[in-house]
């Protein structure tokens, strides 16, 4: 049995049952899920969590959705890594990387579609589609075959190829859009209108979908023993998963399963070619101006975002910050992960690992705070981003004498050996 | 005369009709012929303002039309606008 209230307008207020329904039927406005929080705290304690499956699914009672038997391939409760050699780096104290590469198709969406499919069956629906930048394509495409539903996924046409491959793999319906991911996403919207049948994860049912992002936040305080961290740092794209992180702290505190009041900074990391959310911060503003995006983090090319202005507003009230970096930086951010922790993010992890190096640089966020840095995608998603600035040392021929050649003029082996 | 798209939310002031034919040489004005046709669009559409609401997006034909001239936007025969909620993807 979920704790499901109903839904209600993030603007005007209106409430709505909890069908498949997306925005208010007035103001357009975006429908929220309502839980009955005393409900919820009677029931859920940190003895029944850590009793419950390693998934996402042990924080149930904070999801809109109950079924003893979910659309689930293993998403979440993913490593939570203390990262001490790229704090030193950074200048940073106490700093760890949520590892969300680690899901079942590499990416954090598995947390959202698994919540969006799961809620998607039980209203009755049988196709699964989306608008994706290609994460979420391979896991509607993934979960979709897991259920035995159909599935229909739009994408932009020139993703990274193997988003493509791993979304066509799994035998649904793949639409490669001749535009933007803003195009595909629109065309998405109006199709929503006109195949109700369909369950749209991150259009009709986008309420559900995007509580799914929650469970970033359960699974960190949880990680820490049940403290939220100081700091966070989040990737936008619509600018979802950030307003999420933050409500999910929230909410534990709301249940009772922190002692101590969150008081979460949370700041938003954007490509420079797509930043429509940190230069309405820098700004000042409240508007955020939709861009046309160019940047290699094709994952969060969104120059429309729909939660735009929630992201804006939560990092605003709770002091944190919103930076830009460009593709260069992404790339540096990329390797300066896997160097320091071992870890290979997607162009969207370079986004995350850049601006916390940036917002570091600027003081902004200090080495007194605990900081966890959301990294939500798998570097083998994205290589053809790489393929300039990495590669082998040396190709050589299969011989002693070719091997001593080339580490001969290695000069970072050399040093090494005049230094031992 | 251009084509205007209705999203299904909003289907309930059209008698259930996803597309509509209206005259108007602006976006602006194309959308206030639509009011004038089936009362009640304007409130959900526009702001206290008479701007576009923030959680409603318009398109003239493939284009938002914040990247055109926005209402001001000039229509001319044949063109389709689509009345679509901004609140969705990512």
């Amino acid at each position: 049995m979920d704790f499901v209230s109903g839904l209600r307008c993030r603007e005007c207020g209106r409430t709505y049952p909890a069908e498949a329904l997306h925005v208010c039927d007035f103001c357009f406005g975006p429908l929220e899920v309502t839980y009955d929080y005393e409900r919820v705290a009677a029931t859920m304690t940190r003895e029944r969590i850590e009793a419950g499956p390693r998934s996402i699914w042990r924080y149930a009672d904070l999801l809109p959705v109950a079924d003893a038997n979910p659309v689930d391939l293993g998403a979440g409760f993913t490593p939570l890594v203390r990262a001490d050699r790229l704090s030193a780096q950074l200048g940073l104290g106490e700093l760890w990387i949520k590892d969300d590469t680690a899901n079942p198709t590499g990416s954090f969406k598995d947390r959202v579609v698994s919540v969006a499919l799961t809620k998607a069956r039980q209203l009755g629906f049988k196709i699964a589609a989306c608008a994706s930048t290609g994460n979420l394509a391979n896991s509607v495409a993934a979960h979709a075959a897991r259920a035995g539903m159909d599935s229909v996924v739009l994408i932009p046409h020139d993703l990274e190829r193997a988003k493509v491959t791993m979304t066509s793999v799994y035998g649904g319906r793949v639409f490669a859009v001749q535009g933007s991911y803003d195009d595909v996403n629109r065309l998405c919207a109006e199709l929503t209108s006109e195949q109700p049948e369909w369950a749209f994860v991150n259009v009709n049912v986008r309420t559900y979908y995007a509580e799914g992002s929650k469970t970033l936040a359960f699974e960190v305080a949880e990680q820490l023993g049940w403290q939220a961290p100081d700091h966070v740092v989040v990737p936008i794209g619509s600018g979802s998963q950030l307003t999420k992180v933050a409500k999910g702290f929230q909410e534990l505190w709301q249940v009772g399963l922190l002692d101590e009041e969150p008081s979460v900074r949370v700041s938003g990391a954007q490509a420079e070619g797509c930043s429509p959310v940190a230069t309405a911060f820098a700004e000042g503003t409240d508007a955020i101006r939709p861009v046309k995006p160019h940047t290699i983090a094709k994952s969060l090319a969104i120059g429309n975002p729909a939660d735009g202005w929630y992201a804006l507003d939560t990092i605003r009230t709770s002091g944190g910050s919103c930076a830009s970096v460009t593709d260069d930086e992404v790339l540096d951010g990329i390797r300066l992960l896997a160097r320091t922790e071992g870890i290979f993010a997607e162009t969207a992890g370079g986004v995350t690992i850049a601006t916390l190096a940036k917002l570091a640089a600027q003081g902004v966020i200090r080495s007194d705070e605990r900081v966890v840095a959301m990294v939500t995608g798998h570097g083998l998603k994205t290589v053809e981003a790489l393929a300039d600035v990495v590669g082998p040392t040396a190709t050589i021929a299969p011989t002693l004498d070719s091997f001593a050649e080339a580490m001969a003029a290695d000069s970072a082996y050399a040093s090494t050996q005049r230094s031992s | 005369m251009s084509k205007v798209r209705i999203p299904a939310q909003l289907r309930t002031l059209t008698g259930g009709a996803g597309e509509l034919v209206i005259d108007g040489s602006t976006v602006g004005e194309v959308l206030k012929g639509l009011d004038a046709a089936h009362a009640g669009f304007a409130e959900r559409i526009f702001d206290g303002d008479g701007g576009l609401r923030r959680f409603v997006n318009i398109f003239l034909d493939e284009e938002d039309v914040r990247f055109l001239d926005g209402l001001a936007t000039p229509v001319t025969d044949g063109q389709t606008i689509s009345i679509v909620p901004a609140v969705a993807g990512g």
